[in-house]
């Protein structure tokens, strides 16, 4: 019985918190579609997400996409299918590795620092006092956030593709003795919108999701200090789970031929 | 009194989880008055505060403000009553991403949409209401100490001109001459604006200050309430053994958690 008491409990928690979360999410979307609009904090989080990220994303795919074709070539040249490297390092990047661990890269970041921030301002009574003052916390807070994080990362990966498929381009020529101009053909050859359209929609999907559970476990942090480090830990953990699972369903909505 | 209180409470209660901390808070205040409630940590004071402002929505009982019932006001309306209220908070609560005067002029140039250098004007002429000057304006809240920050966050509760200010522990955290210092510029400020003013703390120097009337609070219920000067002969033994301050009486402690 004890078991089972406790299996049902925890079952309880767990829809608590999605309908919690729900509720968030639907109160922010209202907010984020209702004027009046905050435009100096929807710049300055644009700012924020997408200039500031761009070291450590370019630099993530740089190295994703050097040691993709580095691994492809040990691989491939077991059976002399080394000139499929750069088809094999575009379609990897755009698909899948550029926005992915883009996404990665900036929960990290973004992620940590709104919920530490917002949770801050949530122990501090900062946001207590943002409603006294006629302001509503979801508009100046949560719903710049929301926006910025759904338009900038999709120009992220966009840049970060490029790089990617730059840094494979650098290995395959200067490491691994390409022509230049075969190697880019074959970058070319292959690739086709909807490889680039769909990591640009993932990148979408996460960098709304990277800053929902910012936002959110900043918002409902509680208890000094401690509370806004567990606030932080979790927003980075849930963003980094949910980013991997929608990876999955996104591209079984794009790619599921069967 | 024969005119419609300010604030009028009747029978609010208020629980998180088995805690009760608001057991039926019956309790007015007249137009222009200067009310101050006392009592220990953790009694429920705060939590008044905020159930007023409606930060917290109370279980049952009815808020009135100038008649009008706010206990279940849509958000759209609550943010209009909002306008009524200024706040000082217990940490001021400071906005440290903003420069002092914008802090000052938030509530202006977020509430009120007025433009930026008039709010910046009224800001610096807030400021110097509280004694500080114009440099002070630009630098940002971390830079301050926290008898500074008290009087920015005063500077910025009076910015609106409200109707009704509330001061939530004005003098903790101070020296007794920076808490005098408060105590008069409180004093000051409301008498200039006509405000009605609601203080909580657990200072009796600075209730016997502010107050034109003094409030009890023990066990989420008001216990006493009287004019200021009968506060040394209230004859209630609870209000005695907390205005000297001393360790036997009615009131037992919790010094440990259940």
């Amino acid at each position: 019985m004890g078991f089972l008491a406790a299996t049902g409990r925890a079952f309880l928690v767990f829809l608590e918190a999605t309908g919690k979360l729900a509720l968030f999410t639907g109160i922010a979307l209202y907010h984020c579609v209702r004027p009046p609009f905050y435009l100096r904090q929807i710049g300055r989080q644009m700012i924020d997400i997408g200039y500031y990220s761009l070291p450590v994303v370019g630099l993530t795919a740089l190295f994703t996409g050097m040691v993709l074709a580095l691994q492809s070539y040990s691989g491939f040249s077991r059976f002399q299918a080394e000139g499929a490297i750069a088809t094999v390092v575009a379609l990897s990047v755009t698909r899948e590795l550029g926005p992915v661990l883009g996404g990665l890269m900036v929960a990290g970041r973004i992620g940590a620092a709104m919920a530490a921030e917002i949770g801050t301002m949530r122990v501090t009574e900062q946001i207590d006092a943002l409603s006294t003052l006629s302001t509503n916390p979801f508009k100046y807070l949560v719903a710049p956030r929301l926006l910025a994080g759904l338009t900038m990362l999709p120009l992220l990966v966009l840049v970060a593709d490029i790089i990617g498929v730059f840094g494979g381009f650098l290995v395959g020529v200067y490491r691994l003795d390409f022509n230049p101009s075969s190697y880019i053909n074959r970058t070319w050859e292959f690739l086709e919108p909807i490889d680039v359209i769909s990591g640009l929609v993932k990148a979408a999907v996460f960098g709304f999701v990277v800053a929902l559970m910012g936002c959110y476990h900043g918002y409902h942090s509680k208890g000094g200090a401690q509370g806004v480090g567990a606030a932080t830990t979790n927003a980075v953990v849930s963003a980094s789970i949910l980013i991997l699972v929608w990876n999955y369903l996104i591209t079984g909505i794009f790619f599921s031929t069967k | 009194m024969t005119q419609v209180p300010k604030i009028a409470l009747k029978g609010v209660h208020k629980h998180f989880g088995p805690k009760t901390v608001l057991n039926g808070i019956d309790l007015e205040v007249g137009r222009g008055e200067s009310l101050v409630v006392i009592g220990g940590s953790g009694t429920g004071k705060s939590v008044m505060l905020k159930c007023i402002l409606g930060l917290l929505t109370p279980d049952s009982g009815s808020i009135r403000v100038d008649g009008e019932e706010t206990t279940r006001l849509r958000p759209r309306e609550r943010e209009k009553l909002l306008h009524k209220f200024g706040m000082l908070f217990q940490g001021a609560a400071l906005f440290d991403s903003l420069k002092v005067w914008e802090n000052v002029a938030f509530g202006l140039i977020q509430g009120a949409h007025m433009p930026r250098p008039q709010a910046k004007e009224i800001a610096l002429a807030k400021l110097a209401a509280v004694g500080l000057g114009p440099e002070v304006g630009e630098l940002s809240p971390a830079e301050l100490s926290g008898g500074m920050q008290k009087r920015v966050g005063l500077a910025r509760a009076i910015a609106d001109e409200p109707e009704i200010i509330f001061f939530d522990e004005p003098t903790t955290g101070l020296d007794p001459i920076m808490a005098d210092v408060i105590n008069e510029l409180i004093v000051k400020c409301v008498k200039d604006l006509g405000a009605t003013a609601v203080t909580i703390t657990h200072d009796m120097a600075s209730a016997r200050k502010i107050a034109d009337r003094i409030a009890m609070i023990y066990q989420g219920r008001i216990i006493w309430t009287g004019h200021a000067k009968d506060i040394d002969d209230s004859g209630n033994p609870f209000v005695d053994q907390f205005v000297h301050g001393k360790a036997e009486g009615p009131i037992k402690m919790q010094v440990r958690a259940l």
